[in-house]
């Protein structure tokens, strides 16, 4: 019994230490007020996976607003927000990161959702179940979705 | 691989124009061959600083969809006026009567949807017509309330409604509406949600552009009750406003709430002048 516990606090220690890595969404620095430079997870994305995020309707659903001819065989792109061929010309990618953790501090009263914020809100629901959230609410994305999306944004070129 | 690289261009340059084009079209909404809807008029006075023009939901469906509105023996929700009008015509309750018995025929509520909701000074309260149906029913007679934007209330609405056409909306909201009215502003404005989306998001600054494969309109409810394409069946102005809440990731109002009350003023009033024109058909 004794040494099960002593394995379970081990074990949520070393838990704690991997995720020691990734800023939390409180603890996101931006400079000049819309830029976030460093890596919310410590590393680089996997762009592969940012444009599947940017593409689905279960993750980023970025496509229902945006445009981005380089998911052309995804059907149905929005066209609330500008197309997002060339932001990564547009943007550096720490303006990328500022915009995808919290939109409003780049584009002033934007409809564009924060990913990456946890609070403030009015009336926040558990998910689209059209029920009060339970208990403290997740991001939209998580600190490697974030830098995976970040990853493919960089990447359109024009 | 190259071949394919241009495909997804020549596609990317065929959807662009298309998108374009995607606002409002200039169709004209004449039902049964009789009657000529008024779908597109200049925005009401208090709405004059936000919008120039409001139009009809018609406006931004298919024509397919449009289509099936022109005709009554195409528009599913013919089947919700006739239970209506059964309804109407039938006893229920402790007293023995039907809405017949002291309103006479249906026609003879022609103008009634046009002004809903609207202020009841006896009850001191600003009552949407599904809460007069149902003051109706348990004062009068001696009959069970029905359930918000449930299909007994909603086919009746939907009579109600139907009797009305082409009359245009005219809501009141000054004298004693006001304050529900402001409360319902107040509602349409504020943002909800962990997506932080307000009604006019979408249906203020929005109208017209796609969000995903849905072409925005500007949420106008002088169409309702709405025969839904997608879940086939009439729907109410309430419930129609609680799934918008619920996609903003917000905790929605019920419906028949008081919020959705005043928020349904408020949103008849920014119609005021277009025609009503439920039930009508939607996708
Ligand atoms: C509800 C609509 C909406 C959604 C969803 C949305 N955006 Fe946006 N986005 C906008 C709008 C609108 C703007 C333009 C800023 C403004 O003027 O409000 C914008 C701007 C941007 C910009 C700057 C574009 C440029 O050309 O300068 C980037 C980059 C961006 N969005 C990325 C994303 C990504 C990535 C996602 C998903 C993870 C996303 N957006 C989801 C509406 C949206
Ligand atoms: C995230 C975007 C979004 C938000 C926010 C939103 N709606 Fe909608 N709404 C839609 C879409 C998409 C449709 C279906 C297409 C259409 O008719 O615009 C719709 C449809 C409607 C309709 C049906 C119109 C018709 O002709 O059948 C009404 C009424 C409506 N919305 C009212 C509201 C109100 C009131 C609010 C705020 C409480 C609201 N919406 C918030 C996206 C939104």
């Amino acid at each position: 019994m004794r040494g099960f516990k002593f394995t379970l606090a081990a074990a949520l220690v070393c838990a704690g230490a991997a995720s020691a890595d990734i800023v939390a969404p409180a603890d996101v620095v931006f400079t000049d007020g819309v830029a976030v430079a460093a890596s919310l997870t410590g590393a680089a994305g996997n762009p592969a996976e940012g444009a599947k995020i940017v593409g689905s309707k279960k993750l980023g659903n970025c496509v229902a607003c945006h445009a981005v001819s380089a998911l052309a065989d995804i059907p149905f792109h929005g066209e609330v927000g500008p197309m997002l061929d060339g932001v990564g010309d547009r943007w550096t990618e720490a303006e990328l990161r500022g915009i995808l953790v919290n939109s409003k501090n780049m584009f002033e009263g934007t409809v564009m959702p924060a990913y990456y914020k946890v609070d403030g809100f009015n009336r926040p629901g558990n998910a689209y179940t059209g029920k009060p959230a339970e208990g403290p609410l997740d991001p939209l994305l998580s600190a490697q979705q974030i830098e995976d999306v970040i990853a493919f944004l960089a990447s359109l070129k024009e | 691989m190259k071949m394919k690289a241009a495909t997804a261009a020549l596609i990317a340059l065929m959807a662009a124009p298309a998108m374009v084009a995607a606002g409002a079209d200039d169709d004209t909404l004449i039902i049964n061959e009789e009657i000529t809807m008024t779908t597109k008029a200049p925005a009401p006075a208090h709405l004059s600083d936000a919008l120039d023009e409001v139009m009809s939901g018609w406006h931004f469906r298919s024509d397919g969809t449009q289509a099936m509105q022109m005709d009554d023996f195409d528009n599913p929700g013919m089947i919700g006026v006739e239970a209506g009008l059964e309804a109407w015509n039938t006893a229920e309750g402790s007293e023995g009567k039907s809405c017949a018995s002291c309103h006479g025929d249906a026609e003879s509520m022609a103008g009634i949807k046009a002004v809903y909701p609207k202020y009841n000074a006896e009850a001191g309260e600003v009552r949407t017509l599904q809460m007069q149906m149902n003051a109706c029913r348990t004062e009068r007679m001696g009959a069970e309330a029905w359930k918000y934007d449930k299909g007994d209330a909603i086919n009746m609405e939907a009579l109600l409604a139907s009797v009305s056409r082409g009359m245009p909306v005219n809501v009141a909201i000054d004298g004693p509406a006001a304050a529900t009215w402001e409360m319902g502003k107040e509602l349409y404005y504020t943002r909800t949600g962990q997506l932080d989306l307000s009604c006019a998001s979408c249906h203020e600054q929005n109208y017209g552009n796609m969000i995903r494969a849905d072409h925005l309109s500007q949420g106008q409810i002088n169409g309702f009750p709405v025969y839904r394409l997608k879940n086939t069946k009439l729907n109410g102005v309430h419930s129609r406003f609680k799934g918008c809440v619920r996609d903003t990731r917000a905790a929605t109002y019920k419906p028949g709430s008081a919020e959705f009350v005043a928020l349904e003023l408020y949103v008849a009033s920014r119609g005021n002048g277009l025609s009503v024109e439920g039930p009508s058909v939607r996708n």
